[in-house]
């Protein structure tokens, strides 16, 4: 059994400068946060037809990322690969500062936020987002557990075990998230069981392509490299689990076309919905599917360039899925009486109008921000960096 | 129904006490809705709703008159819904939908508003219990609790909540409301709880249509619980079997 | 191992800490000393109307908000509207009024509910929802 050695991120100009970047971004989402919370929710695009906006996209983007992002770990831990131990570290860091920034997103945005101890203190169970509560947090607790027995010599034996726990505990988590808007019967595009497996297999997409993403970053500023046959391995994982997530929408949109009082929801999201129908077929499938999934699978693209590409390019395609889904999702009128044509003053049988505003983009980037900002910090402190990954696999 | 006791202990005594008195209770209500005496509408305003009553509302379709707003306006006034001139923000809890039929081009005119369900949506999602339904089947959300998700907002088939997005002042006392929080319509509880009916269904009478009626459904000599029994009337999204409180006739 | 590393840095920060303790030790006496915290006014207010309260002053000034917080989950939840214990109850009795007789909101500078609580330093969240005048409907206090 190969034993991996760790280190911490040294100081350089590369790691000071990024970290300042991510500074600035975090700061810039909590004024945006500050604005949004002292003048209310209408200097927003948000309003009462699309109740959830950027910051939701952003904050739904980064829980699910968080749960995929530990999936390199578990991969490791749970199903014995030794050769994706030396980025297990990594990507349980990653998970836990993704969900940290996904959250400080959700809670930021709230129109109570000073109330946090009172959602910590009443529950309704019949709630999935009170059950999502628990979940988080629980998956931050399993996950610090797991990163003790992974940098605990002594506690190494128990590292299979724990990350086991936390590989189904983040299975029930993603479940929850999808089931968010899975449980809603109101709404025509959410009201879906296929929400649940498409949020799961979402966020081995999106996790991968971040722990890529900032994984490379990591070991950029540290003057490192990632072993290149780990690195071929989880470009083909990405670009399968990138097909995986385009069969999920398929089946998604193809059960809803069969039905015909679904037809003009469908219409309105693949056809004539403007910039939905833009960010849908442009940059969730074009951009955010098909460009990726050949940049990752077919070897003539297995280079760093194509690599980073890809998976930048798999996130652009991720936000646009999640706002075509959270926001496309709202605009679209609710059906009350189905064969007439309606107007009224609260904008019933009519598209609602979203126009995302500044402090809303500024919010969830922040979310973004702090996650690097944590990951930053967090590999300072601690040993998660392999020491000399390049070759390690030569055996 | 006297037990016979051979034992005097005080124990006992209270066990027939209650046995008696609630066998007296229990001939009070022989079947649900049918009472030897009748138990008074009002409820004194020192106990609590009870389920024994469960308020509701009958839209009748044909008596509603297009372009007329008087139950937005009652309702707009009641609860000092000013609104900022910013329609897709401002709060609306009732709102007149006007309906053209596709095939036959048939016009209508109705009020939406909470349809107060029996199995809430907006409860069974809201993460703090703060949206929660009365005894009287009220649906009613909790200020104090709410913490401003809008996950409920999300959740409702009808549209019914608003979220107030930004600072208030001048409120009515007996509706208070606040920055950061959902509302929907209340079914005027306050004035409920003073045995009177909702401002809309005044300002619809006053303003001659008579369109909507206001009553107990519970109690069988109830003019609503009649009218309910009697014609054909239905819910929006029956399909989703929530058993709203509120009725449409003439859709 | 980690531990150890850790461990050192605390040592090192130690005198840090020590220097930074002594500092703000010095501050806050010295502080005290030209009585910069006796800048809180005493809590003065009008008088309320009517002849006592619903509790006796020891009480209310214990517990108020205790009452006010069973209340309004009895208000809310159940619809109970009793009006001994109700904020609404509070303001018709305690809300002062101005030159011109118009009445001025409970929780203004100087008035009933805000002079105590910024002598406390607790923020209250009441009128943010409620309003912080009486109605126009007739007082419910006994």
């Amino acid at each position: 059994m190969k034993i991996a050695y760790f280190q911490s991120v040294s100081s350089s100009r590369g790691y000071w400068l990024i970290s300042a970047i991510a500074g600035v971004i975090t700061l810039a989402g909590l004024i945006g946060a500050d604005h949004m919370e002292s003048a209310g929710h209408w200097v927003t695009g948000m309003s009462n037809q699309v109740v959830w906006g950027v910051p939701h996209v952003f904050a739904i983007f980064l829980i699910v990322a968080a749960s995929g992002a530990l999936n390199t770990a578990s991969i490791a831990s749970v199903f014995g690969r030794d050769d994706y131990k030396p980025l297990a570290r990594l990507s349980a860091l990653l998970a836990i500062a993704l969900l940290l920034g996904g959250l400080a997103v959700l809670v930021l945005d709230l129109g109570r936020p000073d109330r946090l101890i009172v959602a910590m203190t009443h529950y309704n169970f019949k709630s999935i987002f009170a059950w999502n509560i628990f979940l988080y947090i629980g998956f931050m607790f399993i996950v610090g557990i797991y990163l003790w027995m992974m940098f605990e010599p002594r506690m190494n034996r128990f590292s299979a075990r724990v990350g086991t726990v936390a590989f189904i505990w983040r299975l029930v988590l993603t479940t929850g998230t999808g089931s968010i808007f899975g449980f809603l019967v109101a709404r025509e595009a959410f009201d879906s069981a296929v929400m649940a497996p498409l949020f799961i297999v979402m966020s081995l997409s999106f996790g991968t392509a971040l722990t890529l993403l900032i994984g490379m970053l990591i070991f950029w500023i540290n003057g490192a490299a990632i072993d290149p046959a780990l690195l071929r391995k989880l470009r083909r994982l990405l670009g399968f689990f990138v097909l995986g997530v385009a069969y999920l929408v398929a089946v998604d949109h193809l059960t809803r076309l069969y039905v015909t009082g679904h037809h003009q929801l469908e219409r309105f999201i693949l056809l004539d919905g403007g910039i939905y129908t833009f960010l849908f077929w442009g940059v969730q499938i074009l951009l955010g599917t098909v460009v990726p999934a050949v940049l990752l699978l077919l070897p003539r693209f297995y280079q760093h360039g194509y690599l980073i590409t890809a998976a930048l390019l798999v996130v652009v395609g991720a936000l646009a899925q999640m706002y075509v889904l959270i926001i496309g999702g709202q605009v679209f009128p609710l059906e009350l009486f189905p064969g007439y044509s309606v107007t009224s003053t609260f904008y019933d049988g009519v598209i609602a109008h979203y126009t995302p505003s500044l402090a809303e983009l500024a919010l969830g980037m922040g979310g973004m921000g702090l996650a690097v900002l944590v990951t930053l910090i967090g590999v300072r402190i601690l040993p998660f960096v392999p020491v000399q990954m390049a070759g390690e696999n030569q055996d | 129904m006297v037990m016979d006791m051979k034992d005097s202990s005080p124990a006992s005594a209270r066990r027939t006490f209650f046995t008696q008195a609630s066998a007296g209770v229990a001939l009070l209500a022989l079947a649900p809705g049918v009472r030897l005496v009748d138990l008074a509408l009002a409820r004194v305003q020192d106990e609590p709703a009870s389920a024994t009553q469960r308020w509701g509302l009958l839209v009748d379709v044909d008596r509603c008159v297009s372009g007329c707003d008087a139950c937005v306006s009652a309702c707009n006034t009641e609860h000092g819904l000013d609104g900022n001139e910013r329609p897709q923000t401002d709060a609306q809890w009732i709102r007149k939908v006007d309906l053209v039929d596709n095939n036959t081009e048939h016009q209508l005119s109705l009020p939406v508003m909470c349809q107060h369900c029996e199995e809430p949506p907006c409860v069974d999602v809201c993460p703090t219990g703060a949206s929660f339904r009365r005894a009287d089947g009220i649906v009613l959300v909790d200020k104090h609790t709410c913490i401003g998700c809008r996950y409920c907002m999300m959740a409702c088939p009808y549209q019914a909540r608003s979220f107030i997005h930004e600072d208030l002042s001048g409120q009515k006392t007996h509706a208070p409301r606040g920055k950061g929080t959902v509302e929907s319509c209340t079914l005027c509880v306050h004035r409920v709880d003073r045995d009177e009916s909702p401002a809309c269904v005044e300002a619809c009478t006053d303003a001659g249509h008579e369109a909507l009626v206001f009553g107990d459904i519970n109690d069988r000599n109830d003019p609503l619980a009649t009218q309910l029994a009697e014609t054909t009337t239905r819910e929006l999204r029956a399909d989703l079997k929530l058993n709203t409180a509120v009725r449409y006739r003439g859709l | 191992m980690i531990w150890s590393g850790l461990f050192e840095r605390w040592s090192k920060r130690r005198s840090c800490a020590i220097r930074a303790g002594v500092i703000t030790v010095g501050l806050l006496g010295g502080m005290a000393l030209t009585g910069a915290y006796a800048q809180v006014s005493q809590p003065l207010f009008p008088s309320a109307r009517g002849e006592q309260c619903v509790e006796p002053v020891d009480v209310m000034r214990r517990d108020h908000f205790e009452f006010l917080k069973h209340q309004r989950d009895k208000t809310v939840h159940e619809g109970i509207r009793t009006p001994r214990h109700s904020l609404a109850g509070c303001i018709d009795c305690h809300a002062d009024k101005d030159a011109q007789g118009r009445f001025v909101p409970v929780n203004a500078k100087g008035q009933f509910c805000q002079s105590c609580h910024v002598y406390a330093a607790v923020k209250i969240d009441c009128f943010s929802c409620h309003a912080a005048r009486p109605s126009e409907r007739v007082s419910q206090s006994p």
